[in-house]
């Protein structure tokens, strides 16, 4: 019979005390107040850990690295020694057929009730033949192993979007997970990588409450996806006040002034970097003194350079951006105008002076 | 509409009272209130994607751009509302309210009428027709170059006004869905700039065709969307 998390905490020396700050601080972290700690408790005391199986497709395993950071006390050790994690060809020990083998077995045994987490994308193009894991194409690992999950989790801007390896001209069409697996509920959890702890605040929910969190409109769970970085910027004040650094070596620069006109992407970025921050709420890129550069957005390496406000419009085969087109079109237009009129105001001239040449009873028998 | 038409009317009544009533009193309103709303979104939208230079001294002390914000989303609520109005209008209004929401496209005398225009604004044709609303030039120019552009504006408009809105709020339940749609917040933010540069281009040619036309086709253009009333000079 499988453990409950409870049990495995207990077993690995951890006291009830550490136990129940974790509860309670999760509780704080998912915005859930005081009594839901209780709760959270109950059910990591009660229900059977599910088993996940994360897979690894085109990736850097940047999200990896993020999610072994979680600075939460004892997150780290609850999702990595607690979490049932049954695969994960970077960090078990297991290796070859032996690891392989284990992913028939939870398939059989947790049939529709093993998550998989899925860190990377499948490459389509040439069947698959860009990303080979032991002996066979990536993507139809992935197929068959989702066949029987109960939920996917995407994590990171490669499973979400298809980041870096789908950028254009994307030569092995690396596809994200959720245009290969169509009929299972899934979780994007964009970024590169995510921040550790709501990797682990969606695992954590997802344990307790039995169900996915609620989503929006592009599969993000709400809770961390909800604001844009610059809704919660703490450099905020100085963009509604019109303040911002001019050049990354300026007086506002300095000042720590709003980034916008150096091309901070956080205006049009969903994350909760402005909120958790990163590596124990340390520090995040805009504390750091540079713009945010969109991680988290659909395409972000195709949608123009991190340091521009206007960017490019990569659509219709056109690459500029709205100024200069406009700025042309304005001024073709304008010009046009000016010698339409002037071209009129001659064409009128000459037939003022034809008009006064003949007589006024021929124009108007004419009209 | 058809130039047959309005020559008719326009000849009946020139003869007789050399005036004919055109735009009702709410097209006419709409008219200087959306021209006003569309310099402001012009001017704070320019400025909303590439600001002024720093202020200087404490951020407590200015709100820049908060104000410009504030003039751009509230110019933004005029447009868009005035735009439901006169969608409105066109419904209840006479037939010349409805001339820049459709087309007769399927009447070839109208095509025709429209490569007449063509040629009147190219200088091969000598007199210019005379029309009680838009020539079927003008009205071809303004479906596109407005009423539709108008409409893409204000739903990519909304859509990243509700991105600061939040979840939920109902400029996000009804136009939310544009931002994934046209392929991220970045996008759209750079589509509703040009869509603002293709609008103002409109907005030149606009201005310099009623003049023109005031002054060569013998009627009145711009005091008709004062008054109301189209003058015939002869």
């Amino acid at each position: 019979m499988t453990e409950t998390f409870y049990e495995v905490l207990r077993r690995q020396g951890i006291t009830r005390r550490s136990f129940l700050k974790f509860c309670s601080l999760t509780a704080t972290s998912l915005g859930l107040g005081s009594a839901a700690a209780p709760r959270i408790a109950h059910a990591l005391e009660n229900k059977p850990r599910t088993p996940v199986l994360w897979l690894h497709g085109l990736e850097c395993t940047c999200c990896s690295e993020s999610f072994i950071r979680s600075a939460h006390p004892l997150t780290k050790d609850v999702v990595l020694s607690m979490l049932s994690l049954d695969y994960d060809d970077t960090l078990m020990a297991a290796a070859g057929h032996q690891a392989e083998a284990i992913l028939d077995e939870v398939k059989k045994k947790y049939k529709g009730n093993y998550i998989v987490a899925v860190e990377g994308n499948p490459p389509l193009n040439e069947d698959g033949m860009f990303c080979i894991q032991g002996g066979r194409p990536f993507v139809e690992k992935l197929r068959e192993t989702c066949a029987d999950a109960k939920a996917i989790i995407s994590w990171g801007a490669c499973a979400s979007y298809g980041c870096v390896q789908a950028a254009k001209p994307n030569p092995t069409r690396a596809t994200p997970v959720h245009k290969v697996i169509t009929d299972k509920p899934i979780i994007n959890v964009p970024g590169c990588p995510p921040i550790a702890e709501v990797m682990t605040g969606v695992v954590t929910y997802m344990l307790t409450f039995d169900r996915i969190p609620e989503l929006d409109r592009q599969g993000r769970p709400k809770m961390f996806y909800g604001q844009r970085i610059h809704d919660k910027c703490y450099r905020r004040g100085h963009f509604d006040a019109g303040q911002f650094a001019e050049a990354w070596d300026d007086e506002g620069a300095r000042k720590g002034y709003c980034l916008y006109k150096m091309g901070c992407k956080g205006p049009t970025t969903y994350n909760a970097c402005s909120s958790m921050r990163w590596n124990g709420g340390v520090s995040w890129p805009v504390q750091s003194g540079h713009g945010c550069i969109g991680c988290s957005e659909e395409g972000f390496w195709d949608k123009g350079s991190f340091y521009d406000r206007v960017t490019d419009i990569k659509a219709f085969g056109v690459e500029a951006n709205a100024d200069s087109i406009g700025k042309a079109a304005a001024g073709t237009v304008g010009a046009a105008i000016a010698a339409h009129a002037a071209v009129t105001a001659l064409a009128r001239a000459r037939q003022k002076a034809g008009e006064s040449a003949s007589t006024s009873e021929e124009q108007k028998g004419e009209k | 509409m058809l130039s047959q038409q309005d020559m008719l009317e326009a000849e009946r009544h020139g003869k007789q009272v050399r005036s004919i009533y055109v735009y009702e009193a709410p097209v006419r309103l709409w008219h200087w209130i959306n021209a006003l709303a569309m310099v402001v979104l012009a001017v704070t939208g320019y400025f909303i994607g590439l600001p002024l230079p720093t202020q200087p001294g404490e951020a407590a002390t200015h709100f820049l751009m908060g104000y410009i914000r504030f003039a751009h989303f509230a110019a933004a609520y005029i447009f868009g509302i005035g735009l439901v109005g006169r969608i409105y209008w066109a419904f209840v209004g006479n037939h010349h309210a409805k001339q820049i929401f459709k087309l007769p496209i399927t009447n070839p005398q109208w095509w025709s009428e429209v490569f007449f225009e063509l040629r009147w604004y190219l200088f091969l044709e000598k007199y210019p027709k005379k029309y009680v609303g838009h020539n079927p030039m003008a009205q071809l120019m303004m479906f596109f170059f407005f009423t539709v552009l108008a409409v893409g504006m204000v739903f990519t408009g909304f859509a990243l006004y509700s991105e600061g809105a939040g979840l939920g709020h109902w400029s996000d339940r009804l136009f939310g869905w544009v931002i994934p749609a046209l392929g991220g917040s970045m996008q759209v933010h750079n589509l509703h700039r040009l869509g603002m540069w293709i609008m103002m281009t409109f907005a030149l040619v606009h201005v310099y065709a009623a003049i023109r036309e005031d002054i060569m086709s013998r009627q009145s253009l711009i005091s008709t969307m004062i008054s109301g009333w189209r003058m015939f000079k002869d």
